[in-house]
C-alpha cells in the first residue's frame, strides 16, 4: 500500500519537516503499519523550472534547431532546441544545468553546434509523465503548459514530486488501513494527532431519482451483503484536474479521465472499490447481482474473452454480465467518450469469493485484492457520497438525487467486554483502564458502559484477546516489561530417541560421512530406475494430487532413489569422491489416510578407493557402535537395485538393521553414472531399539593371550562368516577371538575349494593357558569345521 | 716431581684428551688408558709406597678425588657425544613438512542443521523439551485448530500440498500444527520447541523451495504473559545473534496468536543506519511469535481462564543462510560436496 505523505497530511497534521522519513517509518511500523519502504519522489526531478520563451531564432548553423532565449523568473537562460513546436511566449518546462530527470538523466549546459545551450527544454516523456498527464500536449515536441503555470515556478512541485510516498506492509486482517483514511487513523493515534475527517455532501441538482431509472436485485445475498448506487447524469468525460492526478500518480497509479479517477480516487481514500457503468449498455436498467449461468461469458475492460463458472459472482444485467463482481468491468458497459449516464457502484462482496474467481480467471485487480480480504459494508454509501460530491466538484455531471442501498441481510454490529485484569494477565503490564479506553477511543471503538462497541471497520476485533493487542500496539509492544514469569517447572532435554539420532550423526560423520538434506517427496518414475519391481508394495505411495510437479509428487517410500541422485549430482559435479549420510523419513501409507514416517540412516559413497569392504567397514563399525551388539551378515541376492553378489543384510541379534552394497550397474546407468556407487539403507528404528545400554566396566584380562594360526580347505561356496561362526561355537571356553587373515584359491588347491586361514586368540581367566589348553582348543575347533563343512585342515 | 704433581699434570691432561675425543669409542680408549688396570693413575699409584705413613691417606684421598672428577667428564663427554649422535641422525631423518598429511577424513554436519543444534541447545538449557511430529497431516491440525478459517487463502490448492480430495490431508504447511499435538497429548506446563520439515506451493528458486524447515516453540503454563515471551525471545535472539543484539517487537498478524508479533533486529551490517543487507530498513525480521489465541488453548482442552501460553515460529534456511552468507537456498538442497566440507 503506498502512501503519499502530502495527501496524509490533509487527514493528520503530520508535516515531512516535522517527522522525518525514518521517525515516521520506525513509528508507525513498531504500531503495526510496517514500513517496507520511503520514496522521496523530489529526488527523482531537481532544478526544472517553468520557463517563458522570451525569444526565438534560426540556430546559425543548423537548418533545424532554434535557440531560445528563456525566462525562468530570476534571469533569462539561452537554450538550444531542436523541437518544431516552439514558439515565443510559450510556457515550457526547463531542464537547467545540472538538472536531474527521472531515469537519472542528469542535463548539462554544454554548446550545440558552437552556440551555448544552458539546459534543455522537455517534452512530457522527458519529465516522466504520460499523455493522461498533459492531455493537450503533442507526444513528440516540447510540453507547451496550459494553466497555472509562471516563470520560475519549480516543475517538480508543479508535477507534485514535493512528496514522499510510503510503501506499507499490511497485515491480511487490516484492510481497513488499505487507504488513506485508514492509515490516517493508525498515525493520528501513533503520534497522537487529531484525525480530521471529512463528511461528503452531495447536492444532487438533477430532475428525477435515481429509482425512477435503475433498478439493483440482489439474488445471491450470501456473496452481497450490500450494493449501494447512484446515478450521475450529462456525465462530461474530460482529465481530471492537476491535484487528483497527482495524488492518483503519487499512489502508484495512472490518471486516465475524471470518471475512472474518481473511482480510483475514492478506492485510495476510503478503501472501497468503485465501480462505474455506463447506465445506457445496462438492459432495461436493472442490475441482478448473481452467480454467473452456466456457459456465460464477459468480455472483461482488459479486452480478454472470459468464461464465467457458476461459482462467480456477477454483476447482470436483465440478460448478460456486465462486470465480474469485484474484480473487473465488462467492456460491453465501459465509460466511454460519448457517455451520459454513469451508475456508480459502491458494493460489498464476499471476499474469498472474490479471490477465488480472481485466481481462476487469472486476473488480481486493486478492486479484487482488497475485496478478498473482507471489507466493510459500512463504507459503501460513504463511498459513493465522496464519489457524486468529487463530481459535483470537477463538474463532471450532474448527480441524480436518490441512493440505491440494498442491505439484503441486517449488518451484524460486534461488541467485546473490557477486561482490563485479562488484558494486564495476558501483556505483563499494569495498565489502567482509562488508558485503555482512551486508546480504543482513539481508534473509533465506542464504550457502552465497560461494554466496547468494535467501529465496522475492524472486522478483525472479536475477542478480548484482539483488544489487548490494539492496546498494546499503542502502549508499546516495546514499553512492555521483558520480565521472566517465574521458576521454571520443566526439565529440558533430548528423548533417548533424539540422543540416538545425534549419536549416529556424530558417528557417521566420525566415520569420514557428510550429512546431506534431500526432497521428501519424488517422482514415481524413480521406482523404476531403482529397478523396484513392478508388484513391491513399496509402489503404493501417498499421491500429492496438487504437485509442483511430476518429480515431486509423491511422498518416498525408500530413501534410495534420493540418494542416488545427490550422488549423481556430485558425480555430474566431477567431485572426485562424495561420502554421504541422511537420517531422513519414508512415508508409508496407513488406513487412517495418514503415514508412518519412520526414519532410514541412508548412506551413499562413490570414490577412488571405494569397494565393498570400506562400506562394509562403515556400517559395522557405525552397527557396532550404536547397539554394542555381535552382528551377523547375509548375501542378499534378491534386491534388484544392488548388486546381486555385492550386497548384504546386516543382522542384530534377529533383527534386520537393513541392507548395502554396490548399486547394481544397471541401475547406476540409469542415472547416468559409470562408476560403482555404494549405499546402505539402515533402520533407525531398529538400531533404537538395539541401541546400546550403559556399558558395564569389565575387570581387564590378568593372564596373557595365546594366539594359533590354524588354515583350512573347504568348498569354495561356504561363507567365511560361517566357519567363523562355527568356530567361536565349539573353540570352547578359552577361545576369546578368531579373525581371518587369508583367503586362497589357486595354485595347490583344488578347483572349486579354497583356503581360509585364521588366528585364533586364547586365554584363561584364572590362570596362564598350557600348550595343551590351546591345543584341545584347536582341537575342537577343527573337528566341528570338519563335522559341519567337511573343511580340512591344510 | 711429587707424586701430587704427577696426579695434578694427569689431571689437567685427562680432563683436555676427554673434551677434545670426538666420539665414544675413543672416549673409552682414554678411559682404559687413564683408568684402567694398567692405566696411568694406576701407574701412579704404584708409587703409594715410597710415601710415608701421614702422606699416604692424603694422597690416597686425592687420587680417589681425580679418579672421580676423570670419570664424570667422560660420562658428561658421552652424554654430550651420544646427543650429537641422535641430533646427527634425527637431522638425517628430517621430512619435508610440507608433503600431504595422510588421508584422515570427518564428515560435516549440514550447516542447516549445525545451526538447529545450537538453537535446540539453547532451548534444552532453558528447559525446553525437542518435539517430532508427522509432516503428513490433518487439515484440521494443520489450519482448524489453530484458528485458520475454512475461507483462509494459504488452505488453496495453490498453496498447499494435497493428498485428498476434500482437502483433509495435507503436507503441513508450518511446525504450527505441533502446537495443538502437544497441547492434546503432554501434560501442563509445557515449553517445548519442535523442528521439521515443512511444504508449501512454491517453485524453487533463490529464495524458495517447496520443502523447507520451520522451528516452532511454545509455552503453556499458569501466569505465563507476553513480558515472559519477550524475556525469553531476546535471550534466545542474543544467543544466536551474539551479546547486545539490539531487539524490537512489532505487531503482526498470525490467527492462532493474539497480539501477534513479529521479532526485528537491528541490521548488524549497518548498525539500524540502512543498508542492502537490511534493505534499508536498519532491521532484519528474525521471528514470528505472540500469545497463544485463547481460542486455541480452549480448542485444545486447556481453559484459558487458568492457563496462557506464548509461541513462536522461525525458518531455519534464512537463518543458516544469515550465519554462513550463503547466498542462495538451492545450495541448501543441491548437497554439493564442495558445500557441504565448507562447514
Amino acid at each position: 500500500m503506498k502512501c503519499s505523505r502530502k495527501w496524509l497530511n490533509e487527514f493528520v497534521d503530520l508535516p515531512i519537516s516535522e517527522v522525518g522519513d525514518r521517525a515516521f517509518a520506525e513509528a508507525m511500523s513498531v504500531s503495526g503499519s510496517k514500513v517496507e519502504s520511503t520514496d522521496d519522489l523530489s529526488l527523482t526531478m531537481k532544478n526544472v523550472k517553468v520557463g517563458r520563451v522570451v525569444s526565438i531564432e534560426r540556430h546559425p548553423d543548423s537548418d533545424h534547431m532554434w535557440v531560445c532565449q528563456v525566462d525562468i523568473g530570476d534571469r533569462t537562460v539561452q537554450i538550444c532546441t531542436g523541437a518544431q513546436n516552439v514558439r515565443q511566449g510559450d510556457l515550457v518546462p526547463t531542464a537547467l544545468d545540472g538538472s536531474l530527470l527521472p531515469g537519472g538523466i542528469e542535463i548539462k549546459a554544454k554548446p550545440l553546434r558552437g552556440v551555448e545551450s544552458d539546459g534543455m527544454l522537455c517534452s512530457f516523456k522527458e519529465l516522466g509523465a504520460t499523455q493522461h498527464d498533459f492531455p493537450y500536449a503533442i507526444e513528440n515536441g516540447i510540453l507547451i503548459l496550459q494553466g497555472d503555470y509562471k516563470p520560475g515556478d519549480d516543475m517538480a512541485v508543479k508535477m507534485g514530486l514535493d512528496d514522499h510516498v510510503v510503501d506499507f506492509e499490511i497485515t491480511p486482517n487490516r484492510p481497513d488501513c488499505l487507504c488513506m483514511i485508514g492509515l490516517a487513523r493508525e498515525a493520528a493515534v501513533t503520534f497522537g494527532k487529531e484525525l480530521k475527517l471529512h463528511e461528503p455532501v452531495v447536492e444532487a441538482k438533477a430532475e428525477g431519482n435515481i429509482a425512477d431509472t435503475a433498478k439493483i436485485i440482489i439474488e445471491d445475498a450470501d456473496l452481497c451483503p450490500r450494493y449501494t448506487a447512484r446515478m450521475v447524469k450529462n456525465v462530461k468525460i474530460a482529465p481530471s484536474p492537476e491535484w487528483m492526478k497527482e495524488r492518483i500518480r503519487n499512489a502508484g497509479m495512472r490518471p486516465i479521465n475524471n470518471i475512472v479517477d474518481i473511482t480510483n480516487y475514492v478506492m485510495m481514500e476510503y478503501g472501497q472499490p468503485m465501480h462505474a457503468f455506463d447506465f445506457a449498455c445496462v438492459g432495461d436498467g436493472e442490475i441482478h447481482v448473481r452467480r454467473a449461468r452456466e456457459g456465460e461469458f464477459i468480455r472483461t475492460l482488459d479486452g480478454t474473452e472470459r468464461n464465467l463458472t457458476t461459482d462467480m459472482l456477477c454483476i447482470c444485467d436483465t440478460e448478460k454480465p456486465v462486470a465480474v463482481a469485484g474484480v473487473m468491468g465488462g467492456e460491453n458497459s465501459e465509460i466511454v467518450g460519448d457517455t451520459a449516464m454513469v451508475l456508480f457502484e459502491s458494493a460489498c462482496f464476499n471476499g474469498p469469493s472474490v479471490r477465488r474467481t480472481a485466481t481462476a480467471l487469472g486476473m488480481r485487480t486493486d478492486a479484487s485484492s482488497r475485496f478478498e480480504k473482507g471489507l466493510d459494508a459500512q463504507n459503501t454509501l460513504k463511498a459513493v457520497e465522496r464519489a457524486c460530491e468529487l463530481i459535483e466538484l470537477l463538474g463532471a455531471g450532474e448527480v441524480v438525487p436518490g441512493v440505491i442501498d440494498v442491505v439484503p441481510n441486517p449488518i451484524k454490529e460486534t461488541t467485546v467486554l473490557l477486561e482490563p485484569d485479562k488484558i494486564n494477565a495476558l501483556l505483563g503490564t499494569e495498565i489502567d483502564a482509562s488508558t485503555m479506553k482512551k486508546i480504543l477511543t482513539d481508534l473509533g471503538f465506542t464504550f457502552d458502559g465497560d461494554l466496547i462497541h468494535v467501529p465496522s471497520w475492524r472486522g478483525d476485533v472479536e475477542h478480548y484477546s484482539d483488544i489487548a493487542e490494539e492496546v498494546a500496539r499503542f502502549y508499546g509492544y516495546n514499553e512492555i516489561p521483558t520480565k521472566f514469569t517465574g521458576a521454571i517447572s520443566t526439565c529440558g532435554g533430548f528423548t533417548p530417541m533424539q540422543q540416538c539420532e545425534r549419536r549416529i550423526g556424530e558417528v557417521l560423520r566420525s566415520l569420514g560421512l557428510d550429512e546431506i538434506i534431500t526432497y521428501s517427496f519424488i517422482s514415481p518414475s524413480y521406482y523404476d530406475k531403482i529397478r523396484m519391481p513392478a508388484d513391491s508394495p513399496l509402489r503404493d505411495s501417498l499421491k500429492i494430487l496438487n504437485p509442483l510437479g511430476e518429480d515431486t509428487s509423491i511422498m518416498r517410500t525408500t530413501v534410495l532413489p534420493s540418494m542416488l541422485e545427490i550422488l549423481t549430482r556430485n558425480y555430474n559435479f566431477r567431485n572426485k569422491a562424495a561420502f554421504l549420510y541422511e537420517i531422513g523419513k519414508i512415508y508409508l501409507k496407513r488406513d487412517d489416510g495418514l503415514a508412518d514416517e519412520p526414519k532410514i540412516v541412508s548412506i551413499g559413497m562413490f570414490g577412488p578407493d571405494m569397494d565393498f569392504f570400506k562400506l562394509k567397514g562403515i556400517v559395522e563399525t557405525a552397527v557396532s557402535l550404536i547397539t554394542g551388539k555381535e552382528m551377523r551378515f547375509a548375501a542378499e541376492q534378491e534386491n534388484p537395485s544392488y548388486h546381486p553378489g555385492r550386497c548384504a543384510r546386516v543382522y542384530v541379534g534377529d533383527e534386520c538393521v537393513g541392507v548395502f552394497g554396490q548399486i547394481h550397474p544397471m541401475v547406476a546407468s540409469n542415472y547416468g553414472v559409470d562408476t560403482e556407487l555404494y549405499c546402505a539403507e539402515l533402520s533407525f528404528d531398529v538400531l533404537f531399539a538395539n541401541r546400546r545400554e550403559l556399558p558395564v566396566y569389565r575387570p581387564l584380562p590378568k593372564f596373557p593371550t595365546v594366539s594359533r594360526d590354524i588354515a583350512v580347505v573347504c568348498s569354495k561356496d561356504i561363507p567365511v562368516g560361517d566357519l567363523v561362526s562355527c568356530i567361536m561355537k565349539n573353540g570352547g571356553s578359552f577361545l576369546k577371538g578368531c579373525s581371518v587373515f587369508d583367503v586362497y584359491t589357486g595354485h595347490h588347491i583344488a578347483d572349486g575349494l579354497k583356503s581360509v586361514a585364521f588366528s585364533l586368540t586364547m586365554r584363561a581367566d584364572d590362570r596362564t593357558m598350557t600348550d595343551v589348553d590351546a591345543d584341545s582348543t584347536v582341537k575342537s575347533a577343527l573337528s566341528a569345521l570338519k563335522a559341519s563343512y567337511n573343511a580340512v585342515m591344510r | 716431581m711429587g707424586m701430587k704433581e704427577m696426579m695434578e699434570k694427569l689431571r689437567e691432561a685427562s680432563i683436555r684428551a676427554i673434551l677434545e675425543s670426538e666420539d665414544v669409542d675413543s672416549l673409552e680408549a682414554l678411559r682404559v688408558k687413564y683408568l684402567g688396570k694398567k692405566g696411568e693413575l694406576t701407574g701412579i699409584l704404584r708409587q703409594m709406597g715410597r710415601l710415608s705413613a701421614e702422606e699416604r691417606p692424603v694422597m690416597g684421598q686425592f687420587a680417589n678425588k681425580l679418579r672421580e672428577d676423570i670419570e664424570k667428564a667422560i660420562d658428561a663427554r658421552r652424554e654430550v657425544l651420544a646427543a650429537a649422535l641422535m641430533e646427527n641422525k634425527l637431522r638425517a631423518e628430517a621430512v619435508d613438512v610440507t608433503l600431504p598429511a595422510t588421508d584422515t577424513r570427518l564428515g560435516h554436519k549440514h550447516p542447516m542443521y549445525n545451526v538447529l543444534d545450537q538453537i535446540k541447545d539453547i532451548f534444552i538449557g532453558m528447559g525446553f523439551e525437542i518435539l517430532d511430529g508427522n509432516e503428513v497431516e490433518l487439515a484440521d491440525y494443520n489450519f482448524t485448530k489453530l484458528n485458520i478459517e475454512d475461507s483462509h487463502p494459504s488452505r488453496e490448492w495453490t498453496d498447499t500440498f494435497y493428498f485428498t480430495e476434500d482437502s483433509k490431508i495435507l503436507l503441513r504447511t508450518q511446525t504450527s500444527p505441533m502446537q495443538v499435538h502437544a497441547m492434546e497429548t503432554k501434560s501442563l506446563p509445557i515449553r517445548m520447541i519442535a523442528p521439521g520439515r515443512v511444504y508449501r506451493k512454491d517453485e524453487v528458486d533463490a529464495t524458495h523451495s517447496p520443502m523447507f524447515h520451520q522451528i516452532e516453540g511454545m509455552v503453556i503454563d499458569k501466569g505465563v504473559t507476553m513480558a515472559d515471551l519477550k524475556a525469553t525471545l531476546n535471550l534466545v535472539v542474543e544467543k544466536i545473534y551474539g551479546e547486545g543484539t539490539v531487539t524490537r517487537f512489532r505487531p503482526h498478524h498470525f490467527p492462532f496468536t493474539e497480539p501477534s508479533a513479529e521479532l526485528d533486529i537491528r541490521c548488524h551490517k549497518c548498525g539500524g543506519k540502512g543498508c542492502p543487507t537490511c534493505k534499508g530498513e536498519g532491521w532484519i525480521e528474525v521471528l514470528g511469535c505472540g500469545m497463544v489465541h485463547p481460542k486455541v488453548l480452549a480448542g485444545c482442552g486447556i481453559d484459558p481462564d487458568v492457563y496462557s501460553g506464548w509461541a513462536f515460529g522461525m525458518g531455519l534456511e534464512r537463518l543458516a543462510m544469515g550465519e554462513y552468507k550463503i547466498s542462495d537456498l538451492r545450495l541448501i538442497f543441491e548437497n554439493d560436496e564442495r558445500f557441504l566440507e565448507q562447514f
